[in-house]
């Protein structure tokens, strides 16, 4: 496999994230620091599906394959749900943490719980995406031919636009999941779980279609413009954003002349 | 008046370095691991506020052991903070403003230097063959047995972290009857070493590795020249950014040769232990560090030069204040002192004092900029990066163990940080990150490595 396909699925992968980081997050200190933090839950939170993973295969002991099957989904079901967990675990640190800053130092400003939620949401899916496919991504650098076994040849290429996938969509679930801790909206956090269990029980359909794929996207799409709209976006502001005429934007100076 | 021990130019805290590790002897040195947050003293531009401020300086002093040639020394590692002499509130408020910031400057040299670790590791061959062990760690892993493995792995251990309690005792004493000579002998011998031989060395494995030619007069040129700058550089003045990319390279340069000659068990073990001495030295009363630092505190002076990495600068534009009592005299508090503090206990507090002499004119008043910075030793980045190298050596192949070790140690780093913050005194910088990196090495390695492979192998997503 080629250069190519490995600068070309990195970036299939990894491009939107690397935008949002250096565009966002880069430039304020604070802001980073909240990132590895999230970054750092998802890890504890895949660590303890893991062991649970682990103990269960070591206890069931059984090396037949459609057990195995189970027990990986299993596995991943009990993942998906201790991820959201930890979601919430760091969301109640944060909270706690913004109620220290804000005593401790009253001149500056604390980060509004919003951008705390797009941010832990990014660290959550920038480990998340790096964990699922950084071991491919090297694989990718080495010899060998893709499907030569009957698997379907396009794997890098699914592998990446699946991890991308997954990065946005923990972005947009950080956005919702917070919001709907703040305002007590509870059912918002069960919509927010469901939608992470169907994205990842649509990976186990066969990946020889693209049919994961697209739904997964839909749901993306989707779940995008409940977070746009959940975090105080409107149709309103996206068309003046479109055209350049929002106060914040650069060219507003110029268009209105 | 303390005599300047040759330092003339490294007014200002600057770090020095003292890593050797001789590759005839199969010898290698350590030195300390400290973080230190240094402030600087507010403009006040009052000579008494100043002196005030540094005495008050001389608690949160720390100093760097050097290590000799054919010495291991485990130096202080703590961490330091804030200046005792200011009021409590104001300190909290600066030092938590800016918090976020120094975390984020000590980050980014500690990735770097992980980075070029994991890079070299995964791409020359050389650092990861095994081609002997250094004589602090005699005891073989090549046994059948696995009980033998670990016992011999203990046993290598304890030798180590001895020979490093027995070079910083020796330290504190030579320190005690004022050998200054002696020891600044042994920084410029650590670093020359270091910086021209281990530099010629790692060269000579990338080229191989690449196959690329090099001419002896080119490579000649190319190590002259950048052990030299390198020795200007961390010896005496140079600009900041390049000191700091010379004292990363040379953190990478010594954790990939404890990488190299550290065998597989004695490596997790002594990382282990050298983090509990760390906890032990800097924290007890009796502590040989604490013990060091006391010492200098006694006779108000500057420690010799340490190998510590500094993060900021701080610039001192010049203050012109009108005195009422003379007009037209022009004060610049900042110039003098910057004589001053070297040979007093404020020095090493500020990372590095660059003063451009501004007049200014009666009745102006310039703005003076100040900017705190954070210090960590150099051993602590060896020591992180020799975590995170060994994880990229053994892991099979597998990024996910490198990354989740790099994530932990920055945690654990932002921790480390915080309590910094929050108790004010030194502390040491290892413990918390070295736990968290051990913890996430051999849980990944173990438990969720098998899990994403077999994922990853149908496909399946998380």
């Amino acid at each position: 496999m080629t250069a190519a396909v490995f600068f070309g699925c990195a970036f299939v992968a990894f491009g939107p994230a690397l935008a949002l980081y250096i565009f966002t997050i880069a430039t304020e200190p604070l802001r980073i620091i909240f990132l590895i933090i999230g970054a750092f839950f998802w890890l504890v939170s895949l660590l303890l599906s893991s062991f649970i993973w682990f103990m269960a295969a070591t206890l069931t002991d059984n090396k037949d394959e459609p057990r195995q099957r189970d027990l990986l989904i299993f596995g991943v079901l009990i993942s998906v749900l201790i991820q959201e967990m930890f979601r919430f675990a760091y969301y109640k640190l944060l909270k706690k943490s913004s109620e220290g800053l804000k005593s401790i130092n009253p001149g500056e400003k604390a980060p509004s719980m919003r951008l705390l939620a797009y941010v832990s949401g990014l660290g959550f899916g920038i480990m998340s995406g790096v964990f699922s496919f950084v071991n491919t991504l090297s694989d990718s650098l080495g010899p060998g031919t893709v499907g030569i076994h009957g698997d379907p040849p396009q794997f890098f290429l699914n592998s990446a636009f699946m991890t991308l996938v997954i990065i946005l969509l923990h972005t947009f679930w950080g956005i919702v999941f917070f919001d709907g801790c703040e305002k007590k909206k509870w059912y918002t956090l069960l919509v927010v779980l469901l939608i992470h269990l169907l994205v990842s029980a649509l990976t186990f359909i066969s990946p020889y279609s693209g049919l994961n794929l697209v739904l997964a996207y839909i749901i993306l799409v989707l779940t995008g413009i409940w977070a746009f709209f959940v975090s105080g976006g409107s149709c309103r502001s996206l068309k003046l954003c479109l055209l350049c005429q929002d106060k914040d934007s650069l060219l507003f100076n110029q268009r209105s002349r | 008046m303390p005599d300047r021990r040759g330092e003339a130019g490294t007014c200002g805290g600057r770090v020095m370095l003292t890593f050797m590790a001789s590759d005839s002897d199969e010898e290698v040195c350590d030195e300390r691991t400290s973080l230190m947050s240094a402030e600087s003293p507010m403009p006040r531009s009052c000579q008494e506020g100043r002196q005030g401020l540094e005495n008050g300086e001389g608690a949160t002093q720390w100093r760097g052991q050097e290590s000799e040639e054919d010495h291991e020394e485990d130096p202080d590692r703590h961490v330091c903070s804030g200046v005792p002499g200011r009021p409590p509130g104001l300190e909290e408020e600066l030092t938590l403003k800016y918090g976020a910031k120094h975390v984020i400057m000590l980050f980014v040299p500690v990735t770097l230097c992980m980075i070029v670790v994991v890079a070299t590791i995964k791409s020359v061959r050389f650092y990861t063959e095994k081609n002997g062990q250094l004589i602090y760690t005699p005891f073989t892993e090549d046994t059948s047995s696995v009980g033998q493995r670990f016992l011999n792995s203990v046993l290598n251990t304890l030798i180590m972290i001895s020979v490093i309690v027995i070079m910083t005792i020796f330290l504190v004493v030579l320190y005690k009857y004022r050998c200054y000579k002696f020891i600044h002998g042994w920084l410029i011998m650590s670093s020359l070493m270091l910086l021209f031989l281990f530099t010629y060395i790692y060269l000579g494995e990338v080229l191989k590795t690449y196959n690329v030619a090099m001419d002896y007069p080119t490579l000649f040129l190319t190590v002259w020249n950048f052990g030299a700058v390198g020795m200007v550089c961390i010896h005496w003045k140079g600009p900041l950014v390049l000191q700091q990319a010379y004292l990363i390279m040379i953190s990478a340069l010594m954790a990939l040769v404890f990488i190299k000659y550290l065998p597989e068990w004695s490596a997790w073990v002594i990382l282990g232990a050298i983090s509990v001495y760390d906890l032990v030295a800097v924290l007890c009363p009796k502590g040989p560090l604490r013990m060091l630092v006391e010492t200098a505190q006694e006779r108000n002076e500057p420690i010799f030069p340490a190998l510590i990495y500094s993060s900021a600068m701080v610039w001192t534009v010049g203050m012109a204040k009108l005195d009422p009592s003379s007009q037209g005299a022009l004060q610049l508090p900042y110039d003098p002192e910057m004589e001053d503090s070297c040979d007093s206990l404020g020095e090493p507090s500020y990372p590095e004092v660059f003063a451009p002499p501004l007049p200014g004119y009666p009745g102006e008043e310039l703005e003076e900029e100040e900017e705190r910075g954070v210090k960590l030793g150099l051993g602590d980045f060896i020591f992180y990066s020799v975590l995170v190298g060994k994880a990229a050596a053994t892991g099979s192949g597998d990024w996910n163990t490198t990354l989740a070790c790099f994530v932990a140690i920055l945690i654990g780093l932002c921790l480390t940080l915080l309590l910094l913050a929050v108790f004010k005194k030194a502390l040491p910088a290892l413990p918390i990150s070295i736990t968290f990196g051990l913890i996430f090495y051999f849980s990944t390695d173990n438990l969720v490595r098998p899990f994403m492979d077999t994922l990853a192998s149908h496909q399946l997503y998380i």
